[in-house]
């Protein structure tokens, strides 16, 4: 019963895209395939979380073969619930594609790859076998390494290289990890490996092991020190691809070290005091980069990285209430820079410069959309109502209570700063009056078919507004993940009921 | 053999690593090319190296006793050549594409997008 379920996330994607390579020389069917199969896959993605919210735990056993042997599928509420928010961002990244990519990409298939892309995203949240989340992460990296150069752009291109190295260095440490710990322990489903690494005696190798985890997730989650790739390549792509990268795939990142960390490496001082100054330092770095930034998607590129930090913080604290903060400061963070990049994409249109020197008059062009425009930036930064203000409340009162004083101050500073870039973004696109000599292409926006990229902007603004106005269900939500991520005997007996019984 | 492939698993890492940080994209992709192998040969290796013993149950028992190849570990490294292939070609195309793009070999010329 379960069964389609879980896998409606990964195949029903896989089934889009093999849809469209049948399709490839009738590229014009692709945008209203995506666009439909988008919404679908949210409606499934929706039915898989009420399941799971309603029976506790959704687990498949690949080929009926019982858990430490074959592979596991899990949806704890922590996938369930990423699965949606990535169906959510992904939809309105398939809308929006669906206006703003040119023809040009369409026929050397956007769609196919972006939809491969979601379905590589939607089995690393669902895997419970480490190293079928190696073999999700190369199949969501390959989707991407396309989508990041599709077009070819000299900018693309370079921004490309460094991307493409980074990331399979990344994997290949990864694939290190991973073989030490089948070296130790000769498992790879998670909760057997949970169990047999709680006996092993060899702790420092377990340690060292830990290490090359933190640093192969680390690169893909953009950590400090090791997030150089993210500013020099998410700004190259046209801003659909971007909003994509920028929302789910350091996402996914840090989603693999919550789950890793929690399940495999509980409360280890060194690797949490370690994982703490790295979150500090991707603060610093982050904001500090975005400070003296003059291009608007590099501004938001840095934005993530001091966000990252905000998160993988919580983890390190190894609270429970810190943890549930830094939970919903995951989801909020994928619905708003998701916003955020396609905001990027419209300004852009409208102003046609990147630079935030050189723009200005976007509020006089669209007056009313302008308000829909501030929502993720404001809700970025925090501002009461918004989105990204409770999680910070969480965050901010659990390490207090921790004691962990330089990382509630790295976050005041963090938040604070975000603060002067957004009110800085705001009011040098937004109310500066254009420089001279720019025109504002006010048409191609009010007027005609562009207007429909505004659409999107909304429904990630209205999502994000939703969880500011709302709070209570989203926190109570993110209470629960945190008590269940902090509760590794419960995954290890969803996935092994026989085993964990002796 | 263990110390043999144990030395070969710390030439490759270390090859590639080397590779990988000289400046030319040719350089690049072997440093690459070696640091997956050097993965794969460490599954490998930790994958316990056992001689002569197929992982084959016999006609008269129902369990696998005694010491036996460990087949997982192969399946592993299978998967992991399989993917690097494709990477591989990608990085072959991608690379090549931005030479001509760029008209450069040297990676430090790549500087565009790091320019404010």
């Amino acid at each position: 019963m379960s069964g389609p379920l879980i896998l409606q996330p990964v195949l029903f994607h896989l089934l889009l895209s093999v849809l469209m390579l049948f399709l490839w020389r009738q590229p014009r069917y692709h945008r209203g395939i995506s666009a439909v199969g988008s919404a679908l896959s949210t409606l499934f993605a929706l039915a898989l979380w009420y399941r799971v919210e309603a029976s506790g735990w959704v687990v498949l056993q690949a080929g009926q073969w019982p858990a430490p042997f074959g592979i596991s599928l899990v949806a704890d509420s922590f996938s369930a619930t990423l699965v949606v928010l990535a169906s959510v961002a992904g939809l309105a990244v398939s809308l929006y594609a669906g206006r703003a990519i040119g023809m040009a990409r369409v026929r050397f298939g956007f769609f196919p790859v972006f939809h491969f892309l979601m379905m590589g995203i939607n089995g690393a949240f669902l895997t419970g076998d480490i190293f079928n989340l190696y073999v999700w992460f190369e199949i969501l990296i390959i989707s991407s390494f396309v989508l990041l150069t599709l077009g070819g752009e000299k900018r693309q291109i370079q921004g490309g290289v460094k991307y493409f190295t980074l990331n399979v260095l990344a994997s290949v440490i990864f694939l290190t990890a991973i073989a030490v710990l089948y070296g130790l322990t000769g498992a790879l489903n998670m909760a057997d490996l949970a169990l047999k690494m709680d006996a092993l005696d060899n702790r420092t190798l377990v340690r060292i092991s830990g290490l090359v985890f933190l640093t192969g997730f680390g690169i893909k989650a953009a950590l400090f020190p090791l997030y150089f790739w993210l500013p020099a390549s998410y700004h190259t792509p046209p801003s659909a691809v971007s909003a994509l990268f920028a929302g789910l795939l350091t996402k996914v990142g840090v989603y693999a070290i919550f789950r890793i960390f929690t399940l495999l490496y509980p409360k280890d001082f060194f690797i949490d005091s370690l994982l703490l100054a790295l979150s500090v330092g991707s603060i610093v770095v982050g904001t500090l980069g975005a400070w003296r930034e003059d291009d608007l998607r590099r501004t938001f590129s840095w934005l993530i990285i001091a966000h990252i930090g905000f998160i993988l913080g919580a983890l390190a604290l190894r609270d429970a209430r810190t943890l549930s903060g830094g939970v919903f400061y995951l989801f909020h963070d994928i619905i708003v820079k998701t916003g955020l990049f396609l905001c990027a994409g419209v300004i852009l249109r409208i102003t046609g410069t990147a630079s935030i020197k050189a723009s200005g008059g976007v509020m006089e062009a669209l007056p009313r959309w302008s308000l829909v425009l501030a929502i993720p930036l404001f809700a970025l930064a925090g501002i009461p109502p918004l989105s990204g203000f409770w999680p910070k409340v969480s965050l901010l009162a659990g390490s207090a209570d921790q004691g962990a004083w330089v990382y509630a101050g790295a976050l005041l500073a963090g938040s604070l700063a975000t603060l002067w870039v957004t009110a800085r973004v705001w009011s040098g696109v937004f109310w500066k009056a254009p420089p001279s000599g720019m025109e504002v292409k006010e048409p191609l926006v009010t007027a005609g078919r562009d207007r429909a990229l505004l659409w999107p902007v909304l429904m990630l603004a209205l999502v994000s507004l939703g969880m500011g106005l709302f709070p209570e269900p989203v926190q109570s939500l993110a209470d629960r993940i945190s008590t269940g991520l902090m509760d590794r005997e419960g995954y290890i007996r969803a996935v092994l009921p026989t085993l964990s019984m002796q | 053999m263990e110390v043999l492939l144990a030395l070969m698993t710390g030439l490759l890492y270390a090859a590639g690593l080397y590779l990988m940080l000289r400046r030319s994209m040719v350089k690049l992709i072997i440093g690459l090319v070696l640091l997956g192998n050097g993965a794969n040969l460490l599954i490998f290796l930790l994958g316990r190296i056992v001689k002569g013993a197929p992982p084959i149950i016999r006609a008269d028992a129902n369990v696998l006793t005694g010491l036996y190849a460990d087949p997982v570990p192969q399946a592993l490294i299978l998967t992991a050549i399989v993917i690097s292939f494709g990477l591989q070609s990608f990085a072959i195309i991608l690379f090549k594409r931005a030479y001509k793009v760029l008209d450069t070999d040297d990676l430090d010329q790549m500087r565009d997008t790091d320019d404010l």
